[in-house]
C-alpha cells in the first residue's frame, strides 16, 4: 500500500511538471527546465550524502566531467548529441570510480577534505587547458549541433518547448531509478551504512565496495545532468567546476530533504525561485534569501520534503 | 569434544596499550561459555579480536582449518561467526522487517531463515512495520540477536545481552540461548552478572589482565562461588 500511495506521488509531481510545459509562460518554462536538469545533478548528489551519508564538496567535478565530456565532443570533434551525452556519463563514470576509489580510505571529515581537493584540480585543470575549454569564458556550442536524432525524427534543444520535454524525460528517468534503487535491498543497506558502518561490516557486508558503488552511481547521475546541461543550454565553463557547484547540490538537498526521493527537486526549486523573486526587488537579496532559510531550518529542520515525512506522510520514500 | 573456535595466545592492542595478552580459550561445540571479569579485563576486546575489528599481533584465531585472524572484518560473518555487540547497535531509521532482511541479505538467506529466527523471537512479528529506534530496549536486544541469527551462525558471540534489561526479557534471552544451544548453535556469552549466567552457562572462562586465568564448568562453579569473588569481586 506504500509503495502504491508513493508510486502515485511520484506520478502525478511527473504529471504535474508536464503539464506546466503547456501552462506556464515562457520565463518561467526556462527556468524550470534549468531546475529540473541541476535536481537530477542534485538527485545524484542526495544518493552519496542523504541515503550513504558522504558528505562530499566535490560533486562540481562529476557535473562538470558529464558537462565537458558532451561539450567538448561536441565543439571539437563534431560529435552529435547521442556520442557526446555518452562521452559524457563515461567521463563522469569514470571520474567518480577513480575518485571514490581514493577518496573512499578517509571518513569524516578527511572525506570531505580530499574530495574538495580533487574537485579543486579538477577546477584548475579546467583553467589550464583553456586552448581547448576556454577556462571561465567557456564554450557556447553551435546551435546546429545541437539537435537530438531519435527514429523519424529530430528535434531542437535550442527550442524551449523541447528543451523542457527533454529536461522532464531526464528528471523522470532518474527520479524512477532512484525511487527503485532506495527501496531496493541496496538502497536500505546504503541506508544501513550510513547508521552504523560496522555494524554493517560486523554482518558480513563490504562496506568499501557499497560505498563505493554508491559513489560511482552517485557520479552518474551527476554527470548525466552535466552533459545534459551541456546539450539543453548550449554552455560549457570552468564555473560549473569551481566550489560553489559542490555547495549548491548540499544546499538544495538540505533544504528540500536529504535522503527522501523528491527533496532535491523541491529545495532546488525553491532557491531558485527564492533567489528569483528577491532579486527582482532588491540587490541585497542574498539576506533575504538567508531570512528564509534560517526561518525553513526553524520549521522544517530537516528539510521540506524529510519533514512532511517525519510529521505527516511516513510512507514518503 | 569438538571445538568450534579457538583463541590460541592472542594479543591485542589499543593504540599502544595492550589489552590482551595471549589470551587462549576453547569453545566446544553446541556449548555455552561465558567469559567473566571486571570492567576492562579484556572480555568484550576478546570478542572484537574473533569479529577481526581489533587486528591480532600475536597468536591466533581458528574455527576448524580456518584461521578467522586472517580474515577482513567482513568475510568473518561470512564464515559462520555472528556478534551481538554490547548497546544492541540497531538501524534505527529501518524498521524492524528491514534488520532483519539486511541480515538475511549478508548471507543470502531467505523466507525460511526469517520464519525460524521469527519463530524464536515472535514478538517481533508483532513490530515488522514499527521502526527499530521506538521499540523497548528488551525488544531491541531480540531484534540485535535475530538479526545476527539471520547469518545461520554456528558461533555466536554475545555481549552482556542482559545488560539493563528487566528480568522477565532477561529470563526470555536466557532462554533463546538455551534453544539455539540446542540447534547447535555455540555461544560465547559475556557478562558482569554471575547470576545471569549460571542457568544457561556451560562453562566459564575468567578473564582477568587480557589473559584467561581459569576455565570451569558451571557445576564446579555453584560449588566453589568462592571462585567468582576471586576474580569478579563480588558473588
Amino acid at each position: 500500500m506504500t509503495n502504491v500511495k508513493s508510486l502515485w506521488l511520484h506520478a502525478a509531481v511527473i504529471l504535474l511538471l508536464f503539464a506546466l510545459n503547456f501552462l506556464l509562460p515562457e520565463y518561467h518554462r526556462g527556468i524550470f527546465s534549468r531546475v529540473m536538469v541541476l535536481a537530477v545533478f542534485a538527485m545524484g548528489y542526495n544518493l552519496a550524502f542523504g541515503y550513504t551519508g558522504l558528505l562530499s564538496l566535490g560533486h562540481a567535478m562529476f557535473f562538470a566531467a558529464g558537462l565537458y565530456g558532451a561539450g567538448l565532443t561536441i565543439y571539437h570533434l563534431g560529435w552529435s548529441v547521442w556520442p557526446a551525452l555518452g562521452a559524457g556519463l563515461l567521463a563522469g563514470t569514470l571520474l567518480a570510480l577513480v575518485v571514490g576509489f581514493l577518496a573512499l580510505r578517509t571518513t569524516g571529515v578527511a572525506f570531505m577534505i580530499v574530495t574538495l581537493m580533487f574537485a579543486q584540480v579538477f577546477y584548475l585543470t579546467t583553467l589550464y587547458f583553456t586552448t581547448y575549454t576556454r577556462g571561465e569564458e567557456g564554450l557556447v556550442l553551435p546551435q546546429a549541433m545541437r539537435s537530438l536524432a531519435l527514429p523519424g525524427a529530430s528535434f531542437s534543444l535550442t527550442d524551449p518547448a523541447t528543451r523542457y520535454m527533454a529536461a522532464l524525460a531526464l528528471l523522470t528517468i532518474v527520479l524512477g531509478l532512484v525511487l527503485i534503487l532506495v527501496r531496493s535491498p541496496y538502497g536500505r543497506a546504503l541506508i544501513a551504512i550510513r547508521e552504523n558502518e560496522e555494524r554493517m561490516r560486523m554482518l558480513g557486508y563490504d562496506v568499501f565496495a557499497n560505498k563505493l558503488a554508491s559513489v560511482v552511481i552517485s557520479g552518474l547521475i551527476c554527470a548525466a545532468a552535466g552533459a545534459a546541461y551541456a546539450v539543453l543550454f548550449g554552455y560549457v565553463g570552468s564555473g560549473f567546476a569551481s566550489i560553489q557547484y559542490s555547495i549548491l547540490p548540499l544546499l538544495w538537498v538540505l533544504l528540500g530533504g536529504a535522503a527522501t526521493t523528491l527533496g532535491p527537486l523541491i529545495g532546488t526549486l525553491f532557491m531558485f525561485y527564492i533567489i528569483d523573486t528577491a532579486s527582482d526587488y532588491t540587490t541585497a537579496y542574498l539576506l533575504v534569501v538567508g531570512l528564509a532559510l534560517i526561518l525553513l531550518i526553524l520549521y522544517f529542520p530537516k528539510g521540506i520534503a524529510g519533514t512532511v515525512r517525519e510529521r505527516w506522510l511516513p510512507w514518503l520514500p | 569434544m569438538a571445538t568450534a573456535l579457538k583463541l590460541d595466545r592472542i594479543d591485542c592492542f589499543y593504540g599502544d596499550v595492550q589489552i590482551l595478552r595471549g589470551l587462549s580459550l576453547e569453545l566446544y561445540e553446541g556449548e555455552v561459555h561465558c567469559l567473566l571479569g571486571r570492567n576492562g579485563a579484556g572480555k568484550t576486546t576478546a570478542l572484537k579480536a574473533v569479529m577481526g575489528i581489533l587486528p591480532v599481533r600475536a597468536g591466533s584465531i581458528l574455527k576448524g582449518e580456518m584461521a578467522l585472524s586472517r580474515l577482513a572484518a567482513h568475510e568473518v560473518p561470512k564464515a559462520g561467526v555472528a556478534y551481538v555487540p554490547q548497546g544492541r547497535r540497531l538501524f534505527a531509521e529501518l524498521t524492524v522487517a528491514e534488520n532483519l532482511e539486511i541480515g538475511l541479505m549478508a548471507r543470502n538467506k531467505g523466507e525460511a531463515t526469517r520464519e525460524h529466527v521469527l519463530s524464536l523471537f515472535p514478538i517481533l512479528r508483532e513490530r515488522l512495520r514499527q521502526r527499530s529506534g521506538t521499540l523497548s530496549g528488551g525488544e531491541q536486544q531480540m531484534l540485535a540477536m535475530a538479526r545476527a541469527l539471520c547469518l545461520e551462525p554456528d558461533v555466536l558471540l554475545l555481549d552482556e545481552p542482559t545488560e539493563g534489561l528487566m528480568p522477565s526479557m532477561i529470563a526470555r534471552i536466557r532462554e533463546t540461548v538455551s534453544a539455539l544451544r540446542e540447534h547447535g548453535v555455540s555461544t560465547i556469552l559475556v557478562e558482569q552478572r554471575v547470576d545471569a549466567v549460571l542457568p544457561v552457562a556451560d562453562r566459564v572462562s575468567f578473564i582477568e589482565n587480557g589473559q584467561n586465568r581459569e576455565t570451569v564448568d558451571v557445576a564446579r562453579l555453584r560449588e566453589d562461588p568462592e571462585m567468582v569473588h576471586r576474580y569478579v569481586g563480588v558473588g
